[in-house]
C-alpha cells in the first residue's frame, strides 16, 4: 500500500491524485494526503507517474506497514520502479529492452 | 491531430451535474475502451470515454506486463496459433473468431509500433512485438485517445444506463468522484469495457473491475456467456499484489518443512498448489532460472521484483511464502455474450468489448489471461466502437428522445432496510474467494452457496438506496453478488470439468456437453445451452 508522500520532494502537482486508478489521494493546495489508504491496491502506479520520487509504496498489500524515510531515501528506493522501466531522462533506453519473447513458451 | 469538430457536445445541465450529447460512449478506459474509443471516433462519431479510475492506469493491463497473441500472417504459424490451445480450452473456440482476432491484432499491434510504442529488437533486428508494458501501453493509448477528440472523464464510474421508450441503451449516468457531481451522457449507442471482476482480490491492478459493466447490462436485459469459466488464481507473494504465471514456470514449490508439493507447477499443476494451501502455508524458490533468465526477467517485468527487493528476498534463492488471488472473469473467459461481428449484445444500442465480453470465442473454457485477452482487447474494442458508430449513424439526427435510468439495486428508493455494502462485500467474497467453493466445485457446495448468495439478493435488491457517499461501493458489492450467482448458477448447470472449470463430483470431460451456456437475470438467474458452432455446422451441412 501507499505508505508515504516525501513532503521534502513532493512539489504538490497534484498527478498522483489524478492519476491513481483507485482515487486513494485527496488535494489540499498543497502537498496531497493519502485519504484512502484501505482502498489501495498496491499496483504502484502513483510511484511511477511521480516525477519527484517523492511517493513510496509498500509492497505489503494486505496491511498497513511502518516505513522509514530517511532509509528510503539512503537506500534509493523511491523513484526504484521508475528508473527500471526506464521513466527517467538517465534511463530512458531501458524502454525497449523488454526480453518476455525469450522466456515465452517455457 | 486532435480532431475538434466532433468532439461530444457538453449541453445544458442543472448545479451539481455535467451533461454531454454524444454518438457513442465508451464505459471503461482500459486497452478495450480506448481502442474502442479510438475506433468510433475513426468512424466520425462524436465520443466520450468515461472511466471509473483514471485512464491509462486503470485496470489489469496498466499495472501489468502482458503478452500479446501476434502471430506473423504465415499460414502454418497462424494454424499452430490456432490449434495449440484448443484442447486446454476444452474445444470451445470458433476458428473463424481466432482467424479474425490474429488478423486484427497484427495490424493493431504494428499500428502501435507506428505511434511510436518502443518494442524491442531481437538479436537479429527483428522487432518483437508479442509483448506489452502496461504502463508504456496504456499511457500511450490515452495519449491516442485524446489526439482523436475523445473527452475522457477520469474518475468517473458510470452508475446506470439510461434506455429510450424502446429500451434501446441511450447513454449513462454516473458521478465524478473527484469533482463531488454527476454525470450524464446521452448518447446513441454505448459499449462496455468495464473489464471483468476479480472481486476486491488485489490480484494486480483488478481493484477496479468489480463487474459493474455487467451489472448495468443486465438492468437492461443482457444476456452472459461462459459464465462457469470464472475460477482462475494467479500465483503471488503471500503479502503482496503483484502477480506474473510465467515466471513461477521456474519456481519449485515446497511445503513448511521444506519438502516439495507434488505436481505442483505454475501451469498445469496450480491446482495442487491450492490443494496444498488448504493444508497450510506453501512456499516457492524460482531456482530453476538460470543466470541468463533471471537478466531476463528483471528488464522484462520490473514491478516483478518489486515485493522482493523492498523486502529483502532474493527470489532465485531465498524460500518466500506464495498465495493464489482470484482472477474471477478477468482471466476467466465468461461475459457478456456477442451476437455478432461488431461485438453487439442482445440489446439495441448497447456493445462490448475487452474482458467485460465473452472471451470464449478465441480462448474456449481457459485463458491465462494476457496474450489472448489482451489480442481479444485490441480486435474487440475496435470492432465494438466501430460498430457503435456506425449504429449511431444510422440512427440519424439527434432526436431529443425521451430517456429513463434502467438501474435498479442500490439506486431506488424503498423505505426499507439501509444498504450495507460493507457487509455485502464481505458476504459475497466468503462465497468466491475459497478455494473448496470456486476452485474446486461440487453440487452440494455450489447449490448452498447459491442459496445463501440469493438470499443476499433478494435482501440487497430490497434495501433502500445507498446514499450518495457510499452508492459506488454498493453498485460494486451488487454487481460482484450478480456475477457470483451467474457463475455459480452456471458451473452447476455443467455437470462436467471443461477448461478452467473442474467439477470434484464430475471430474472428466464429456462429448456430449461441447455447447455453451447462456445465463442471465437478476431477480430470477436462468441458464441455457446454445449448441457450439462447430456443431451448428455440422447440422447445417446434413
Amino acid at each position: 500500500m501507499i505508505e508515504i508522500i516525501d513532503a521534502e520532494r513532493c512539489t504538490s502537482c497534484d498527478i498522483c491524485v489524478n492519476v491513481c486508478p483507485t482515487n486513494v489521494f485527496d488535494k489540499t493546495g498543497g502537498i496531497p494526503v493519502i485519504a484512502r489508504q484501505g482502498d489501495c491496491q498496491t499496483c504502484f502506479l502513483c510511484e511511477l507517474y511521480c516525477p519527484e520520487d517523492a511517493l513510496f509504496v509498500s509492497p505489503f498489500a494486505d496491511e498497513p506497514q511502518q516505513v522509514d524515510l530517511a532509509a528510503l531515501k539512503q537506500a534509493a528506493a523511491m523513484g526504484s520502479y521508475r528508473r527500471a522501466v526506464g521513466w527517467t531522462d538517465e534511463t530512458s533506453d531501458r524502454r525497449g529492452i523488454d526480453r518476455s519473447y525469450l522466456l515465452f513458451g517455457h | 491531430m486532435t480532431n475538434q469538430s466532433i468532439r461530444a457536445e457538453r449541453t445544458f445541465s442543472a448545479a451539481g451535474s455535467v451533461e454531454f450529447d454524444a454518438d457513442v460512449l465508451v464505459i471503461g478506459g482500459g486497452p478495450a475502451g480506448t481502442w474502442a474509443a479510438i475506433g468510433a471516433a475513426e468512424r466520425g462519431a462524436r465520443v466520450v470515454l468515461a472511466d471509473k479510475g483514471f485512464c491509462g492506469t486503470s485496470g489489469a493491463t496498466a499495472a501489468a506486463g502482458t503478452g500479446v497473441w501476434y502471430v506473423d500472417p504465415d499460414p502454418a504459424l497462424r494454424e499452430a496459433a490456432m490449434a495449440n490451445r484448443e484442447k486446454m480450452g476444452g474445444y470451445l473456440q470458433d476458428r473463424r473468431w481466432m482467424a479474425r482476432v490474429l488478423d486484427r491484432t497484427y495490424d493493431r499491434s504494428n499500428q502501435l509500433a507506428d505511434w511510436g510504442y518502443p518494442y524491442p529488437v531481437d538479436g537479429n533486428g527483428k522487432a518483437q512485438r508479442n509483448s506489452l508494458q502496461g504502463p508504456e501501453y496504456m499511457r500511450l493509448m490515452r495519449k491516442r485517445t485524446k489526439q482523436a477528440g475523445v473527452t475522457i472523464l477520469d474518475h468517473s464510474p458510470a452508475l446506470e444506463l439510461l434506455v429510450d421508450e424502446d429500451g434501446a441503451v441511450a447513454g449513462a449516468t454516473g458521478e465524478r468522484r473527484q469533482k463531488h457531481d454527476r454525470w450524464t451522457v446521452r448518447a446513441k449507442a454505448v459499449v462496455i469495457a468495464t473489464g471483468g471482476c476479480a472481486f476486491l482480490s488485489k490480484t494486480l491492478g483488478s481493484n477496479v473491475l468489480t463487474g459493474d459493466g455487467y451489472l448495468m447490462a443486465a438492468e437492461v436485459g443482457a444476456e452472459f456467456t461462459s459464465m462457469e469459466f470464472s475460477n482462475p488464481y494467479a500465483i503471488s507473494t503471500a503479502f503482496g499484489s503483484v502477480t506474473k504465471t510465467l515466471f513461477f514456470g521456474w519456481a519449485t514449490f515446497t511445503y513448511e518443512d521444506g519438502s516439495v508439493v507434488p505436481g505442483a507447477a505454475s501451469k498445469g499443476g496450480r491446482s495442487a498448489i491450492a490443494r496444498a494451501l488448504l493444508q497450510g502455508p506453501v512456499y516457492a524458490r524460482l531456482d530453476k532460472a538460470d543466470g541468463d533468465v533471471q537478466q531476463h526477467m528483471r528488464a522484462s517485468q520490473p514491478n516483478f521484483f518489486l515485493p522482493f527487493d523492498r523486502t529483502g528476498i532474493d527470489p532465485f534463492t531465498d524460500r518466500f511464502q506464495v498465495t493464489l488471488r482470484l482472477e474471477g472473469t478477468v482471466r476467466g473467459t465468461g461475459g457478456l455474450r456477442i451476437v455478432n461481428d461488431d461485438c453487439a449484445t442482445s440489446v439495441s444500442g448497447l456493445y462490448a468489448a475487452g474482458d467485460a465480453a465473452t472471451r470464449e470465442l478465441i480462448c474456449g473454457g481457459f485463458t491465462g489471461g494476457g496474450s489472448h485477452n489482451a489480442a481479444w482487447a485490441m480486435s474487440s474494442g475496435g470492432w465494438a466502437g466501430q460498430g457503435a458508430a456506425d449504429y449511431a449513424r444510422q440512427i440519424g439526427p439527434a432526436t431529443r428522445r425521451s430517456l429513463s435510468g434502467a438501474g435498479t439495486v442500490a439506486l431506488r428508493e424503498n423505505a426499507n432496510r439501509p444498504f450495507n455494502p460493507a457487509d455485502l462485500t464481505r458476504a459475497v467474497r466468503d462465497e468466491v474467494v475459497p478455494y473448496e467453493l470456486n476452485y474446486f466445485r461440487e453440487a452440494g457446495r455450489l447449490g448452498g452457496s447459491l442459496r445463501r448468495l440469493d438470499a443476499l439478493w433478494a435482501e440487497a435488491s430490497s434495501a433502500d438506496a445507498a446514499n450518495a457517499s457510499d452508492v459506488l461501493r454498493a453498485r460494486e458489492g451488487a454487481a460482484m453478488l450478480a456475477t457470483a450467482r451467474w457463475m455459480y448458477r452456471s458451473a452447476l448447470a455443467r455437470q462436467e470439468s471443461r477448461g478452467m472449470h473442474r467439477r470434484d463430483d464430475f471430474p472428466d470431460q464429456d462429448d456430449r456437453q461441447r455447447h455453451y451456456i447462456t445465463s442471465g437475470g437478476l431477480d430470477e438467474v436462468w441458464t441455457a445451452f446454445r449448441p457450439h458452432a462447430a456443431a451448428a455446422y455440422a447440422e447445417a451441412a446434413e
